[in-house]
């Protein structure tokens, strides 16, 4: 190498891969003194330098220094371009099958723009401790590390090294090793419950049956005694020692938990019989009883309430399984060489197209962009027909091709598309809390140290005022306070129901966002509906054409040639109509459209309007002619629309926004709730009146305009009542807001609308129905649990502190204790589990 | 004298439970290096349970469950309306960007598995 540096130093850049390190090696140069001008190449992985008097084992400890290698290099020397297969050239990692196939985790690796990353991030890799073979494919932008280190610190090597990381989940994987796990934790409780309880219970019996549980002093009952009570330690240390760990860990911490409980429980019941074991003389006679059964008891039953506790969760789990099975696991994607590969679906790009043949699920969100076929999306929007889609069209992820093949792109992927936001969005909600719980949560955030020093007071209390052997009392007392106190049936009493109903709610397409809107949503007593999009399609249509001539199709063709131009909702429905026709379409001149009023054009040389009564009479046109059609379609609900040319009225054409199929059963439901339904639209109030009617609608607000939609929510909430208002969640949104729970209603797939409390996918308001179905029963699942939970420790605590003494002379047990703690929380969650039995009602009325 | 040793030990023991438990506060939070704090979920704790950040700076809390309890399922941050789910044995990464200081209570769902976000200007 040569010192004296040339005018022009080239340099090979190891690791140099993307924008931000060509950016970082870049700036490192021309920090150096002498550097006149640098240029890097990314694609070759070569600088240039123009210099004056700088050595080339400066520049390279420049680069180094911003962690990157660098070697020197004449111009003339072959592209030595790191980038293009290091991980090949490396027989270390020739092949994927280098890495052992056993305990093996996938990383995803994001940042690495050229293969000069490869190995930078397989080095930062293999440099962790613990890591036996590293491997990246460059391809589809994925590490393979074999080894015992965990994800978190691999994640956090590659992101060291200036890339970033995220393990990949096989879902199907990922659930599957959950419930592995699951029962692997389920038959360890049961082996320790199995242990404790096979001490426990003979000497539990031996005392039952009359054997005596009291030390004699120098006798074999000492002997025999320290023996169970080294058996029972070795049960506390074998089956509880987890508890013991546990528990010493939250105290180090200035923290308690159930754990504490437990093992303070247990332990003192424990350290006060080997006392009694091992010097008796220092307790009076009546006091020399042992408890090492009570201890092995506890520990067997509680890890039993723990086992049925891990059924019963599996169980309330299962409510939003059938939206996590939506996710497909891989897509078949087509390369530009015409070839096409199956991937897992976390390698997706946006981008890439994607082949979807008959049966087969929509992988990613996408645009159709081949062929044609039917997909049923009712899993995500809850609409039952399946729909067409053909190119140019929107398809999501979830949802399932039916007969025909597809070719999309892919839009979103990942965590982007509507079917993961669904996905976090309920898991979400499932872990919001109504109001209802605060108190819960307040209590059991302090419940541990409280019922610590529950147990010492009702200790001193026996020692101070209770009858002999105080010692005995005092310590049982304090053990059984410790034992029966539960503080999960508490903290869970919420948690549980809410998951549950959340998730039933999501299986119904109603995604709850917030705790407050499910508890609210149970006690609503006044729901207001939009009109148009909520209880009508939203789409107006022609159902009515009258001509004062006779000829309906020249009425029609002439409406529709005015309203060409126009991108009113209502033109809309008119040129619909002349297309579904067959008319000719004429083309007009001088086209205007006047808001409030209609439109005005010329066509061949005569003026032609089209437009409401008010308008054309100030026109100075005589509409008399058609005042019996035009009242017969207010009649139906619909909007006359007025045709003229010139001066004579030629016809008047009814538009109408017809009512969706299932409005009537779904406002009858709400009715049977004993809920007031209000309607408000814009629509004159004839017209509203005949759609309310249609429905079953008392209470109409008509002529609304949309910004004074909040007021008259306002006005209802004023009259003290509790108040939904359902429509789109945009238009509609400071209504919604302005509601106790606004619910926006159709989103489809479009779940990121926040304005409402309650989002529900499908069109139909049956939804409505479903989710304040939904709430009701939830909550008053949720006021049972709590309930429970309180009754429970506030009669628990007090009766093992011994407060029926005096009137029973019995002090529990805290055996007793340990089974009621158990059961208490296994309560809990099997009452929580009940909600996922919920069906929503009045469902086959709507699709029979 | 017995009756007087026992109570005050009782007593002293009271006061000892409401200060470790309640009154105490730590010296020393964990504190964010490159953005990234990884809390261990195991054995009834989060270690580290207090973590300080300063406002506005995007902190990353890398939870490892290794409890299979299910009580360690889910990691809840009630103020700032963050749920996740925790799988055993695989780290997941709540990202935080702190607008507002104060001190923000991380839990499980029952309240046993407690910890705290200090956010300082």
């Amino acid at each position: 190498m040569n010192s004296d540096a040339p005018e022009t130093l080239h340099l090979d850049i190891e690791g140099m891969s993307c924008g931000h390190c060509r950016a970082t090696v870049e700036q490192a140069l021309r920090a150096l003194p002498g550097v006149t001008e640098v240029d890097l190449s990314l694609d070759s992985g070569r600088a240039e330098i123009r210099h004056q008097g700088l050595s080339a084992q400066q520049a390279i400890t420049a680069v180094e220094n911003a962690g990157y290698s660098a070697r020197q290099t004449t111009e003339t020397e072959p592209d030595a371009s790191a980038c293009h297969d290091t991980g090949s050239a490396d027989p270390a990692s020739s092949g994927t099958s280098s890495v052992p196939s056993g305990d093996e985790i996938q990383l995803s690796i994001s940042g690495a723009t050229c293969a000069g990353c490869v190995r930078t991030i397989e080095n930062a890799l293999r440099n962790v401790p613990g890591v036996d073979e590293a491997q990246m494919n460059f391809a589809d932008r994925t590490a393979r590390v074999a080894g015992s280190a965990d994800a978190a610190t691999l994640v956090q090597a590659v992101e060291d090294a200036g890339y970033g990381a995220e393990p990949i989940h096989d879902p199907e994987q990922a659930d599957a090793d959950k419930e592995r796990q699951d029962e692997a934790h389920y038959h360890r409780l049961l082996r320790d419950m199995a242990v404790s309880l096979a001490v426990g219970v003979p000497v539990m019996a031996w005392g039952l049956l009359g054997g005596s549980m009291a030390v004699e002093p120098g006798g074999t009952s000492q002997w025999v005694w320290l023996a169970v009570g080294v058996v029972t330690l070795g049960i506390l240390v074998f089956a509880g020692g987890h508890f013991f760990t546990g528990a010493w860990k939250a105290f180090r911490g200035h923290n308690a938990n159930m754990d504490t409980l437990i093992a303070v429980g247990t332990g003192t019941a424990w350290l006060y019989s080997m006392a009694v074991v091992l010097v008796p003389e220092l307790f009076p006679a009546s006091a020399r009883h042992v408890y090492f059964e009570a201890s092995a008891m506890i520990i067997g039953l509680i890890n039993l309430g723990l086992a049925l506790e891990v059924r019963a969760r599996g169980k309330t789990g299962q409510a939003i399984r059938r939206l996590l099975d939506l996710r497909a696991k891989t897509a078949r994607i087509l390369r530009a060489d015409g070839t096409e590969t199956d991937v897992p679906v976390e390698q997706v790009h946006s981008g890439d197209a994607i082949r979807v043949r008959p049966g087969e699920k929509i992988a990613v969100d996408g645009e159709v962009i081949e062929g044609s076929s039917l997909i049923d999306e009712s899993m995500l929007t809850g609409e039952p027909m399946p729909v067409r889609k053909q190119s140019g069209d929107e398809v999501a992820a979830g949802t399932l091709n039916d007969s025909g093949t597809l070719v999309y792109k892919a839009t979103r992927v990942g965590k982007d598309t509507a079917l993961a936001q669904i996905i976090a969005l309920v898991k979400k909600a499932q872990g919001a809390k109504p109001p209802i719980g605060r108190l819960a949560d307040r209590v059991s955030a302090v419940f541990v140290p409280i019922i610590l020093l529950i147990a010492v007071a009702a200790a001193l209390a026996w020692y101070n005022l209770g009858p002999d052997p105080r010692t005995v009392h005092m310590m049982v007392a304090a053990t059984t306070v410790l034992i029966i106190a539960c503080p999960c049936a508490l903290g869970l009493a919420t948690p549980m129901s809410v998951m549950v109903g959340v998730g039933k709610a999501a299986e119904a397409g109603v995604l709850i966002r917030q705790g407050e809107a499910l508890q609210t949503a149970a006690r609503l007593d006044t729901i207001v509906l939009d009109k148009t999009g909520t209880i009508t399609q939203g789409r107006p249509a022609v159902t009515r054409v009258f001509s004062a001539g006779g000829d309906d199709n020249e009425v029609l063709r002439l409406a529709a040639a005015l309203e060409q131009g126009s991108e009113h909702p209502l033109a809309q429905a008119v040129t619909e109509r002349a297309r579904e026709a067959g008319l000719s379409r004429a083309s007009v001149a001088n086209f205007q459209a006047l808001n409030g009023k209609g439109v005005q054009a010329e066509l061949d040389g005569d003026d032609l309007y089209l437009g409401n009564r008010r308008w054309l009479e100030e026109l100075g046109m005589e509409l008399s002619a058609l005042d019996q059609a035009a009242g017969q379609i207010a009649e139906d609900g619909g909007t006359p629309l007025f045709l003229a040319r010139g001066q004579e009225a030629l016809g008047v054409i009814g538009v109408a926004d017809p009512v969706k199929a299932d409005s009537a059963a779904a406002i009858r439901r709400l009715h049977e709730r004993g809920l007031d339904v209000v309607m408000i639209t814009g629509d004159i109030q004839g017209s509203a009146d005949a759609i309310a009617r249609q429905v079953g609608i008392d209470r109409v607000f008509a002529e609304v305009l949309p910004e004074n939609k909040a007021d008259n929510i306002r006005r209802l909430r004023d009259e003290g009542r509790f108040v939904a208002m359902v429509g789109d969640g945009i238009n509609d949104a400071p209504a919604l807001a302005e509601a106790d729970v606004g619910f926006a209603i159709g989103t489809g797939t479009d779940v990121a609308i926040e304005s409402a409390g309650i989002t529900l996918m499908r069109g139909s308001l049956h939804g409505v129905a479903d989710a304040i179905e939904i709430a009701t029963l939830t909550l008053r699942n949720i006021k049972q649990n709590l309930f429970g939970a309180f009754a429970y420790n506030s009669l628990g605590v007090p009766v093992a502190a011994g407060v029926l003494y005096p009137f029973t002379g019995m002090l529990l047990s805290p055996v007793i204790a340990g089974a009621a703690m158990s059961l208490s929380s296994v309560t809990v969650v099997t009452n929580a589990g009940r909600l996922r039995f919920f069906r929503p009602g009045g469902r086959q009325e709507a699709h029979p | 004298m017995m009756m007087l040793i026992v109570n005050l030990a009782g007593l002293a023991l009271m006061a000892f439970i409401i200060w470790w438990f309640w009154l105490w506060t730590p010296r020393t939070a964990a504190r964010a290096e490159q953005g990234v704090v990884p809390v261990t979920v195991d054995d009834g704790v989060y270690d580290p349970a207090w973590i300080e950040t300063r406002r506005g700076q995007p902190i990353t809390l890398r939870f490892l469950r290794k409890d299979p309890s299910p009580c360690a399922q889910q990691v809840i941050f009630e103020d700032l309306g963050i749920t996740e789910e925790l799988p055993v044995g695989e780290p997941r990464d709540i990202r935080i960007v702190p607008e507002q200081t104060g001190t923000y209570r991380f839990t499980c769902q029952m309240q046993m598995y407690q910890g705290r976000l200090r956010v300082t200007d």
